[in-house]
């Protein structure tokens, strides 16, 4: 879905949300309370000045408005993958945008997050992945690889690559996965709207995806592992 | 004895850093805690998942750690091995031990079972920084084989310090990754050279991104870690405001640059080429007033 129908689905109510590039920023209204948007469209691959923007914009919110929660719109292709990028340290680029959202939180702002196209591995463990709510539309796309790419790394046939990806989530690309798996809190269908709201009220700031994991039966071994760990002499 | 950090098993890493005799290893092989994903794929598995945790002491001070074995695929992150290092910074959290040391070596997720390994590695971030917010210093060793990628280097960059040798490289996407998809123009990943001037540990010093390089023995980490550990942490908006500042400066002054020397000429360097050859106390000297700050 474009990004601009996707803000008028959310923010009935009213919406201010620039398009700069390839980042969105601005703010909506929801529920009576404002919450600011920031985002990316075009399938954009995430370098350093896109990933320095998103935590500008992340300080901005924690420097001036104290406790009002945080959209991340997320739509990209992954991380830029360009020597130049590499050689002016992307992870690092990434890392910090992570720990400005961590701040955010931390903060008392409430962080949800919206996959409304696509996420790719990098470019969706900065922004997209710190959320306390991670959702995406049912048609989104998230993926680490594709399984022709998957069946050449790992030298596992693409065939049967396919055909464990019926029964397993644990590698094939999907959205779908992701829910089983507890990386997504929800698909959101209908009224997007409510669905924020609802969200907004019931985001959690300590890090639920393993339990969520378990109880949907794709993840069974994470929070088995963590709790071993814990209990440990 | 001066053991090579870069040629040990993560095993002997831990046994060459903490107090000697102090390790004391939670879920070791004898439980045969195995990746159930790799099995499914008939794919050989580890006992350990290709991830050691546990804890010890060093100088005395009680610490946790975590140690990826760059033997066991290139310390992939998969669902348990991810796990097992979140239970460690959860366990730091509950605990408060005087540091959490992780020995990071890791191409990044482990596609074979990559959305559990990707949602691993999210929660690895989080949980460092849930450690960090809890008052406890995670500090990260870099100075493998593998070295740091994927999205261990996002993860690595989250902790309080990373201390990485000059054979250590820290990255996000490998070289072999771009080379793939942009091709051999855009990134030669057999031109070692080329490779290190981009991802290296001095390059990576210079810029800013990780705070202590030292020699490539046990010693000189084991050493860089007890003066971490006495530094203690700076999880403030203070410190990321300073970090923005540093990384909005390096994209303006270094934005343009073509190649690693590029950066290393405005920074001052009369001779970049000579940074090769110089071993880590000579870099050390020469160094002063030519890093990003």
């Amino acid at each position: 879905m474009e990004w601009n129908k996707v803000v008028d689905q959310l923010f009935p109510a009213g919406h201010e949300v620039r398009q700069q590039g390839d980042l969105l920023s601005g703010e909506g209204r929801c529920d009576k309370q404002t919450v600011a948007v920031i985002g990316t469209t075009n399938h954009t691959e995430v370098g350093v000045e896109l990933a320095l923007a998103m935590a500008a914009a992340v300080l901005e919110v924690i420097r001036n408005h104290p406790a009002r929660p945080i959209v991340f719109l997320v739509d990209t292709s992954g991380q830029r993958l360009r020597h130049r990028d590499e050689m002016l340290g992307l992870n690092g680029y990434m890392a910090h945008l992570a720990k400005c959202v961590e701040m955010a939180r931390r903060g008392g702002h409430k962080i949800v997050s919206l996959v409304y196209e696509q996420a790719l591995s990098g470019g969706f463990l900065a922004n997209g992945m710190m959320a306390d709510v991670c959702a995406a539309l049912p048609e989104a796309e998230i993926r680490v690889m594709g399984l022709p790419a998957m069946a050449r790394v790992t030298r596992i046939s693409e065939e049967r690559l396919t055909e464990l990806s019926k029964t397993s989530p644990v590698f094939a690309p999907g959205a779908n996965n992701y829910l089983k798996m507890g990386g997504l809190a929800g698909l959101w269908e209908g009224d997007l709207s409510a669905r924020l709201a609802d969200a907004l009220e019931h985001a959690d700031a300590t890090d639920q995806r393993r339990v969520r994991g378990l109880e949907r039966g794709g993840r069974l071994f994470a929070d088995v592992v963590v709790k071993r760990v814990l209990a440990s002499a | 004895m001066n053991r090579s950090y870069y040629e040990s098993s993560a095993r002997a890493r831990i046994a060459g850093l903490l107090d000697a005799g102090s390790f004391d290893e939670w879920l070791p092989a004898a439980e045969r805690l195995t990746s159930p994903h790799l099995a499914t794929l008939e794919q050989p598995a580890a006992f350990d998942d290709g991830v050691i945790i546990g804890r010890g002491s060093i100088a005395g001070k009680p610490v946790f750690i975590a140690a990826q074995e760059g033997g066991f695929m290139g310390g992939a992150v998969g669902e348990v091995h991810g796990a097992k290092i979140v239970g460690v910074l959860e366990r730091a959290v509950r605990d408060r031990p005087a540091a959490v040391l992780m020995l990071v070596e890791s191409g990044g997720v482990r596609l074979q079972e990559a959305n559990a390994g990707l949602i691993a590695v999210s929660e690895v971030m989080r949980a460092i920084l849930a450690a960090r917010a809890a008052g406890v210093p995670v500090i990260v060793a870099i100075g493998g084989q593998y070295g740091c990628f994927g999205g261990m280097g996002i993860a690595s960059r989250c902790a309080t310090t990373i201390i990485i040798s000059e054979e250590g490289r820290l990255g996000l996407s490998g070289p072999e990754v771009i080379e793939t998809v942009r091709g051999v123009e855009e990134y030669d990943s057999r031109d070692r050279a080329l490779v290190w001037r981009t991802v290296g540990g001095k390059h990576r010093n210079l810029l800013g991104e990780c705070d202590t390089i030292v020699a490539d023995s046990m010693e000189a980490f084991r050493d860089a870690i007890i003066a971490s550990m006495e530094n203690g942490d700076d999880w403030s908006l203070a410190a990321l405001e300073r970090e923005h500042r540093l990384l909005a400066d390096r994209v303006q002054r270094f934005g343009a640059c073509r190649d690693g020397r590029d950066i290393w000429l405005k920074l001052g360097w009369p001779d970049p080429d000579a940074i090769a050859m110089m071993d880590n106390d000579e870099f050390m000297a020469a160094a002063q007033g030519h890093r990003a700050k």
